[in-house]
């Protein structure tokens, strides 16, 4: 409670230190810069999974195709309006276009949750693996976003600034939301479902707004990830990406948020350190989610601490 | 005696060729405490899962507040007032026991997602204001002290204490009781027969209480029903019930 | 008329793979109530023994041929049986009592190990390999349909397989164990049967199958790598649960009718492309409106 009153505070202080880093980014050697930005979509991609895996307990499999989604719609959009508008307008647009993406994500979300709600565990996982495959296809087949040869050209309007700044955003809105009396449910939902029923609360609302919210943030991710890259093809959001980010939100220990954004910092770096075993890299990673799983299923971060009324952020 | 709050007209439920409720009717008074009974597996708790929606009855009908429920989902039920607790205790067991009671305030708020995000003035002070009660339920059971534990590590009597309090928060007008006294000791039950009167004084509702230990149905109960195999085999006070042979035929066998 | 013959026995001939597979699946969450996902890798190893054993074989037995093709298959298929029990012994089994999802994350990495670890140059590297000749194949021309002696085969063994596992599950000591873990592990332990023995062998039989699969999925494939399992494992687990997952009958029902709809849908113009796509938009579907699956019971939970 006392922290809900900051919250507002710390995510200026986050925005601000952002945009500070972005003024500074000509300073910095690029392949730090590209890996930083990485560090922050992934922070965006596994926290607002933590929303839906780790507070609403619910098991989603499907993550990187709410990224697709978005990541093809903010693309496609800066690719159309980007000669029609003056240089001094193009954050706007960019804007407008992680806006959009992140919007039609949702939707995605909302069309993949109501139905899939009424399903559990394994079931909901497979279904939602299988939403991320039937994104794939569609979008292979897709000639208006370059089917399976990619959507080139995109522009490249991704900044440090911008990356961080909406990694505060979406760790403010997360936090926030499960530190309220309405995102305790959240939560409820996930601890016992039947018991939260009986409290008033309404199990299939709160795992239809955890999904749509946890997807609006992956379509914002991917937009990010769109104009950061500067291309996209169907292969780079298969069911890795989504088992990656999984990952991700474990290791972190479902459902602390602190935890997973160190979590999807390790893991993006992982690789980068991995790289002079490249052959191995993979073999080296699955054995880790092995043994993790083995070894600390709750997670590297969860020291065993109680959570209080007011959970740390 | 006040109009009815909840009533049962032939209310029954078949689950495959066993059925588990049948033809059961009952009435309970908007401020009345009646206990529900009967050997094992009789149907009670299957009575009360048809009350607060979480099954349908296959036939007859129930209505609470002069309202029939049928199709009405359980947090919709809790809405209009009527909160339970679980025979096996089901707390929100990594929450803690503020948190318990908080989540369970929020179904009479209007405050949702996008003003937690915010965080206006209107939110925060509804927040305080949901503290507020949420420590002043709290600390009328003796659970202030607690308000930061989690919930599973509470002791077994504290949880089921909480529970109540829980389904006490969201306000209602009818609180279901599922077996509260299990597990407890001669005097913990002493002290639930006290907590049981004492909430329905001081909040004003009907309970209902389905119960294993006589003493404590026979000494707080008003009125009461057995159910043997899902039928109604008597009703009346306290003194009817003890009486009758039917009842205790079906507790003890007959020749 | 032609085009619909046609493309049922193409179906068939495909959905009795998918069966196949998707019995492994069904019973190693009857006994263990989670999703295998390594299964698909074993089907791929399955191919793979068959591709090393055959060279080997052949200096003793003449290739193409039926009794050459049916040692190979023999091996390969004893080879996954013990690759299937080594991965339940060795992944698996120290998580029996952990949470569902923790298993799931599990499988998923050791799914990873395997299609990686084979990916490597040392291994059996990332590249295509074209699949041997086991068993002399031409096409039969009937009534202006082709058919190949592959598909009758793949249909022909599908048949004998699901018949001898219903007698095994059925009829036989094993079988009743079986039926009696996924019923109620801890019941059927307390009766004296061995749980680890019981999954175990439940491992082994499914793996079996797999490897089968994958030997006439090779048949009919250009050529084998380490990812092949990945698309047909991912149907065969769809088929599983669209015939309700955990019940035998309903995998090789699930199976077939995938495979059907599959070639079906394939063999329209439009909906050629959505191809990998149709299994899943069917699953969603099925499981909308018979979320236990087709011949699956709905349960209903204890409150």
């Amino acid at each position: 409670m006392k922290s809900a009153d900051g919250a507002k505070r710390w995510l200026l202080v986050g925005i601000a230190l952002a945009v500070v880093a972005s003024y500074f980014t000509p300073q910095f050697n690029r392949y730090y810069l590209g890996i930083a930005i990485d560090c922050g979509i992934n922070i965006i991609l596994a926290v607002s999974l933590n929303l839906i895996n780790g507070h609403t307990g619910q098991f989603s499999l499907g993550h990187a195709g709410f990224m697709a989604v978005g990541g093809y719609t903010a693309a496609k959009f800066s690719l159309v309006f980007e000669a029609m508008v003056p240089d001094s307008l193009k954050p706007l647009l960019f804007v407008a276009a992680l806006t959009l993406g992140g919007l039609i994500a949702a939707l995605a979300g909302l069309g993949v949750g109501v139905p899939s709600l009424r399903l559990k565990g394994d079931y909901l996982a497979i279904v939602t693996l299988g939403f991320g495959e039937i994104i794939r296809v569609v979008v292979q087949n897709m000639e208006s976003v370059g089917a399976a040869s990619g959507l080139k050209n995109i522009p490249k309007w991704t900044t440090l600034g911008w990356t961080f700044a909406l990694a505060a955003i979406t760790i403010y809105a997360v936090a926030s939301l499960v530190n309220s009396t309405y995102g305790r449910g959240f939560i409820a939902v996930s601890d016992d479902e039947v018991a939260a029923s009986s409290m008033g609360i309404n199990p299939v609302r709160y795992k239809v707004t955890a999904f749509v919210t946890g997807a609006f943030f992956a379509g914002i991710a991917g937009g990010l990830y769109a104009h950061h890259k500067q291309f996209l093809s169907p292969t780079g959001f298969d069911f890795l990406k989504s088992i990656d980010i999984v990952v991700m939100v474990i290791l972190g220990g479902m459902g602390r948020t602190a935890g997973v954004v160190i979590a999807a910092i390790i893991l993006t770096l992982l690789p980068e350190f991995l790289r002079q075993f490249a052959d191995y890299r993979m073999i080296i990673y699955s054995l880790l989610i092995i043994g993790l799983m083995m070894a600390r299923p709750q997670g590297l971060f969860t020291l065993s601490f109680k959570k209080k009324g007011a959970a740390s952020v | 005696m006040s109009a009815d709050i909840l009533e049962l007209n032939q209310a029954t439920i078949r689950f495959g060729g066993l059925t588990a409720v049948s033809e059961l009717s009952l009435r309970i008074g908007s401020n009345e405490l009646i206990g529900l009974i009967g050997p094992n597996g009789a149907g009670k708790t299957t009575a009360f899962n048809l009350i607060t929606g979480v099954y349908q009855p296959t036939d007859g009908e129930i209505k609470f507040a002069g309202k029939p429920t049928a199709g009405t989902k359980p947090h919709d039920l809790t809405k209009v007032g009527i909160a339970r607790t679980f025979q096996n205790i089901r707390l929100f067991g990594s929450l803690s026991v503020f948190d318990n009671v908080r989540v369970a305030t929020q179904l009479h708020r209007s405050q949702g997602i996008l003003d937690a995000l915010w965080r206006g003035k209107g939110f925060r002070s509804a927040e305080k204001e949901v503290e507020r009660q949420v420590l002043e339920l709290l600390d009328i059971f003796d659970l202030g002290k607690l308000r930061d534990e989690e919930a599973k590590s509470l002791p077994y009597g504290d949880q089921r204490r909480l529970e109540i309090v829980r389904a006490l928060a969201t306000k209602p007008k009818l609180l279901l009781l599922d077996e509260p006294a299990a597990g407890m000791n001669p005097t913990e039950k002493e002290e639930l027969m006290h907590l049981i009167k004492f909430i329905r004084d001081k909040f004003n509702i009907a309970i209902m209480l389905v119960e294993h230990d006589m003493k404590v149905v026979m000494g707080i109960c008003q009125r009461i029903y057995v159910l043997e195999y899902g039928i109604k085999i008597a009703e009346g006070t306290p003194d009817d019930i003890q009486s009758n042979p039917k009842v205790i035929a079906a507790y003890l066998g007959t020749e | 008329m032609e085009w619909f013959l046609q493309q049922l026995i193409n179906g068939l001939a495909l959905g009795s793979i998918y069966a196949l597979i998707a019995l492994g699946y069904t019973m190693v969450y009857g006994v263990l109530r989670f999703i295998n996902f390594a299964h698909s890798d074993v089907l791929m190893l399955g191919a793979f023994s068959a591709y090393y054993v055959a060279p080997a074989i052949e200096k003793v037995l003449p290739l193409p041929s039926v009794l050459g093709a049916l040692v190979i298959i023999l091996i390969s298929t004893l080879i996954c049986a013990g690759i299937g029990m080594l991965i339940e012994f060795l992944a698996y089994r120290p998580l029996r009592n952990r949470p569902k999802l923790t298993v799931l994350i599990t499988a998923i990495g050791v799914s990873l190990f395997i299609e990686f670890t084979c990916q490597h140059k040392s291994v059996f590297g990332a590249d295509t390999k074209p699949f041997p000749q086991l068993l002399p194949a031409t096409d039969f021309h009937v009534l202006g349909l082709i058919i190949s002696s592959n598909d009758l085969l793949v249909v022909f063994i599908t048949a004998i397989l699901l018949t001898a596992l219903w007698f095994i599950v059925q009829r036989t000591k094993m079988g009743t164990a079986m039926r009696a873990v996924s019923f109620n592990q801890q019941a059927a332990a307390l009766m004296g049967v061995n749980i680890n023995k019981i999954i175990s062998f439940t491992f082994g039989l499914g793996s079996a199958l797999a490897a089968i699969a994958g030997i006439l999925y090779a048949l009919k494939a250009p050529g084998i790598e380490p990812l092949m399992g990945v698309q047909p494992g991912l149907r065969a687990f769809v088929a599983a649960v669209l015939g309700g997952i955990g019940n035998l009958p309903g995998a090789a029902l699930g199976g077939l009718l995938l495979g059907l709809l599959e070639t079906f849908a394939g063999g329209i113009s439009g909906l050629s492309n959505y191809r990998d796509g149709i299994a899943f938009a069917i699953l969603i579907l099925i499981l909308l409106f018979k979320p236990a699956g087709l011949l699956g019971k709905a349960t209903i939970e204890k409150v």
